[in-house]
């Protein structure tokens, strides 16, 4: 980083949408981790009267079937997080690989990774995932967040690669090249930080579609056969008609913390952009 | 020292790179030691291109740039460092020169890392700060700062600052002027002339006729990717031999002449017509003959040292 | 006539206002042509627009501008629109590129003249003896933007702008994009346009001095939001009194002068901050003849006819 860390911290410690965003999902990191610990209830197991609401006992009431909401939130709340960090990783890597390779070369490099990505890219993703998904008998998140990340990255690689596009003309990039520094180097060191914010955009598009997506497979049935996940508690809730029933208990928790969670992620980048730019970081 | 030899770059434009645009063409001409030559071109005359091309940050369609004898195409990437050694550039944007996020003295460790990588700390401070002092700037002012809070006119010495960090033997200097407020602009420009007793030359691009006579020994003409003219710069100015030159001559605005009484608008819808055959100012041209529609005119000497494309010459 | 008086206007920023334009008074007479000079910054362009265009983030602080005998009411924009197009007129620098591209010229100028109440086929044989006068076809009506060059688009704007006889016509850097030979020739119609009373009185802002030498009748120089001088051309070259237009004049790079010959300097230092700027004359850290006196902020006084100037010693 440009910025030494102690200003960098200084100038981000000012900012307040920063803060904001990252103490919410450092808040919901915390519970993931700390709350499996504060409950008694395992989070599948029918433990209780049928949809009862929140209660000293339960703290998030109860599901239709008697299962403890609070115990498969915060299992649920850990499901997510694997599957964000995993599937957006995979594909904001294979993104910014891809991406910036095509970018910054240019010429036959650029068109066969281009073609590469649009082949990957009208290929229905959600098909794909169904077969193999469908394939697989014995499905655990880690299948599932790999799945995703594979099948995630070329809209990642694509707006990487129009913005290295569009950087790499720079008069910058001209004088490192007039440096002699190398191409890696130049990519990483002079183009790279200048879309630190971007790529955290793109991380967090990817975050929330792998955690939407991880959603969508387990709302049809081919979702993790062995544990919970927000997603499946709310097509859980959906399918039993908690909604008609009033048991909101049973779908807002996790509803609102997936919305919570990529709204903060999203306050976090804009923070960040201010925050990396020094145009913006003075006023 | 630099030698450009039928020089061509073209572009290749929409998809599958159907469209040709033919940037420059079949350039030719030589910097010699200590030497200022001006190019000087309107928008589209290719003479940026013709910069990047020397600096060699695009790649040439044909012909051949020598450094000293060296083809600058074939160099390896070692090769190609020595060269930087010795020849940098300075655009025209001064802010768009420095990556926006990082401190504008970055460039200076950049340089360091790259070239003097043994170089102690101590001893690289002191170089940095003569070569500070050497394009008139205080650096206790300068240094550990982001660009956007420095000037125009010191980012720009900033940059000529970096490039005698090096053995620097040509200076390509591509507009550097433009961006600047007038009352500091000819400062820098004084900078340039006092660098060539440090033994530079330099390759000066702009649009601006008053610069080029003020700092150049010699001329270079561009019309859109060709030479019109080139030669010592006071016979260019004042013994045009190219109509194109004529015309630029009477048009700029002068501070010792007022314009001659007539309108004369510029057959702007004609010139991209003429551009098939013969000669690329044809279409605009007063003087122009059956032949110069026919056949493009090669560059030849008319007097000693001063070339024209033209054939009423 | 044009007569501004103590004209006062402020951008609103996040840190307070930035004085750009402050007390500004001077008058532009009929048929004048008044080059408006002046560095990056140094509140030209602030002038020229907030006669017409006075929006946010500028705020009008006050002073008074007269067109004809009558004050225009530039604090109100919705006022100023029965003024705009039909007695001041503005080209904005990238009125070029400001074209729709996706209307013909004709239609354009055509929704122009209904948005003023007015016929586009009444005006229409004035409009195609004007674009003869500027050597145009009158296929260009039929054109879209993208299909004209520089140039071409910059006369187009120019008749546009012209084509109601507005008293005011202010020009905004209009030939910096150019190249010298179009520059030439837009320059010269603006000329043209003045002779043929098409306009009455025309202010050129320009970092250009050297257009403003070859065209304009008067010169105001401006530095750092305040007036320095305003003199007749000639007086402007030759026997300038402001310490600033002097230095400014003499740093201009010129064909026939070397710098083996005669070395050019510039002005060393730079314009102050306009968001707290020093108290009295804003140009007393670059000056060399500065005095105790310069801490107060010199009047913009008329030292003999038609040229005034703002500094304490050229009284």
């Amino acid at each position: 980083m440009g910025l030494k860390r102690s200003e960098f911290l200084f100038f981000a410690w000012r900012n307040r949408k920063l803060r904001i965003g990252v103490s919410i999902v450092i808040f919901f990191v915390i519970l993931a981790i700390v709350g499996p610990f504060l409950t008694k209830y395992p989070p599948n197991e029918y433990v209780e009267a049928a949809a009862f609401p929140p209660s000293k006992e339960h703290w998030f009431g109860t599901t239709i079937f008697g299962q403890d909401v609070f115990s498969q939130f915060v299992h649920g709340l850990k499901a997510t997080f694997v599957v964000g960090l995993i599937g957006g990783t995979i594909g904001t890597f294979l993104g910014i690989l891809i991406g910036f390779t095509a970018g910054y070369r240019g010429g036959m490099v650029d068109e066969v990774l281009n073609m590469v990505t649009n082949i990957v890219l009208i290929i229905p993703t959600l098909a794909v995932l169904i077969i193999i998904a469908a394939y697989l008998t014995v499905r655990g998140i880690l299948t599932e967040s790999v799945l995703i990340g594979l099948t995630a990255w070329p809209w990642a690689a694509r707006a990487i690669r129009a913005q290295t596009f569009s950087l790499r003309v720079r008069d910058y990039v001209d004088l490192a090249r007039m440096s002699g520094v190398g191409s890696m180097k130049i990519i990483f060191g002079e183009i790279a930080p200048n879309m630190m914010s971007y790529l955290l955009l793109v991380y967090i598009l990817q975050f929330g579609g792998a955690v939407l997506n991880a959603a969508a497979l387990d709302f049809i049935g081919l979702g993790p056969t062995n544990t919970i996940s927000l997603g499946l508690m709310m097509n859980y809730a959906l399918l039993w008609a908690a909604l008609p029933l009033g048991i909101w208990w049973w779908f807002v928790p996790p509803g609102l913390a997936i919305t919570a969670i990529v709204g903060a992620l999203y306050v976090t980048n804009v923070g960040l952009d201010e925050v990396f730019n020094p145009k913006l970081r003075e006023m | 020292m630099l030698s450009l030899e039928r020089v061509t770059k073209i572009y290749r434009l929409g998809a599958f790179g159907l469209k040709k645009l033919v940037a420059v063409r079949d350039v030719s001409f030589e910097i010699g030691e200590r030497e200022i030559v001006s190019l000087i071109g309107e928008s589209g005359s290719g003479k940026s291109t013709i910069g990047k091309l020397i600096l060699r940050l695009i790649p040439l369609t044909s012909g051949t740039i020598r450094f000293e004898g060296m083809d600058i195409s074939a160099m390896n990437s070692r090769c190609l460092k020595d060269y930087y050694r010795k020849v940098q550039g300075v655009f025209q944007d001064p802010f768009a020169s420095f990556n926006p996020i990082f401190k504008a003295d970055r460039i200076f460790r950049m340089v360091h890392d790259e070239f003097y990588p043994k170089m102690g700390a101590r001893e690289w401070s002191e170089k940095v700060e003569g070569a500070l002092r050497a394009v008139g700037l205080n650096p206790p002012d300068v240094l550990n700062k982001f660009p956007h809070q420095l000037s125009g006119g010191q980012l720009q010495r900033f940059l000529v600052a970096r490039a005698l960090l090096l053995d620097i033997r040509l200076l390509v200097a591509d507009e550097i002027i433009s961006m600047l407020d007038a009352s500091t602009r000819v400062d820098v420009l004084n900078l340039l002339a006092d660098l060539r007793a440090r033994g530079l030359s330099i390759l000066f691009i702009t649009h601006d006729l008053s610069l080029g006579y003020y700092i150049s020994d010699r001329a270079i003409i561009l019309y859109r990717g060709r030479i019109a003219e080139m030669g010592p710069t006071e016979r260019v100015y004042n013994r045009p031999l190219h109509p194109y030159t004529e015309m630029l001559m009477e048009s700029v605005p002068r501070l010792d002449r007022k314009w001659e009484e007539e309108i004369r608008v510029e057959r702007e819808g004609d010139a991209a017509i003429s551009a098939v055959a013969g000669c690329v100012y044809a279409g605009r041209c007063p003087k122009a003959m059956d032949i110069c529609t026919q056949q493009e005119p090669e560059l030849r000497e008319a007097e000693t040292g001063h070339f024209v494309a033209c054939w009423a010459k | 006539m044009l007569q501004v008086e103590n004209l006062t206007v402020y951008y609103k920023t996040l840190r307070g206002y930035v004085r750009a334009l402050e007390r500004a008074t001077f008058t532009v007479a009929d048929g004048e042509i008044m080059g408006l000079a002046g560095e990056s910054g140094c509140g030209k362009t602030t002038l020229g627009h907030s006669i017409i265009y006075l929006r946010p983030p500028m705020n009008y602080i006050e002073g008074r501008v007269v067109l004809d005998g009558q004050e225009l009411p530039i604090w109100d924009m919705e006022r100023m629109r029965e003024f705009r197009y039909r007695h001041v007129s503005l080209i904005p620098q990238y009125a070029m590129n400001a074209l729709n591209p996706t209307r013909k010229i004709g239609k354009m100028i055509a929704e122009l003249l209904e948005s003023r109440e007015m016929n586009y086929d009444e005006i229409l044989p004035e409009l195609k003896r004007r674009l003869d006068l500027v050597q145009l076809s009158h296929d260009v009506l039929k054109m879209y933007p993208i299909e004209l060059s520089g140039g071409m688009k910059q006369r187009t704007v120019m008749v546009v702008s012209t084509l109601l006889n507005p008293s005011l016509l202010i020009a905004d850097e209009i030939t910096s994009a150019l190249d010298v030979s179009t520059q030439k020739a837009v320059c010269e119609m603006l000329v043209e346009f003045r002779d043929r009373g098409f306009v009455k009185s025309t202010i050129i802002i320009t970092h250009d001095i050297s257009i403003l030498y070859q065209i304009a009748d008067s010169i105001l120089v401006m530095y750092a939001g305040q007036l320095s001088e305003k003199a007749p051309t000639e007086t402007i070259f030759r026997d300038a009194r402001h310490p600033y237009t002097q230095m400014l004049i003499g740093s201009l790079p010129k064909v026939g002068v070397r710098y083996q010959e005669e070395r050019l300097r510039g002005i060393p230092g730079s314009p102050p901050q306009l968001l707290d700027p020093p108290p009295g004359c804003r140009f007393r850290d670059r000056c060399p003849v500065a005095f105790d006196r310069c801490v107060e902020v010199p009047p913009f006084l008329e030292i003999s006819p038609g040229h005034f100037v703002a500094c304490w010693r050229a009284y």
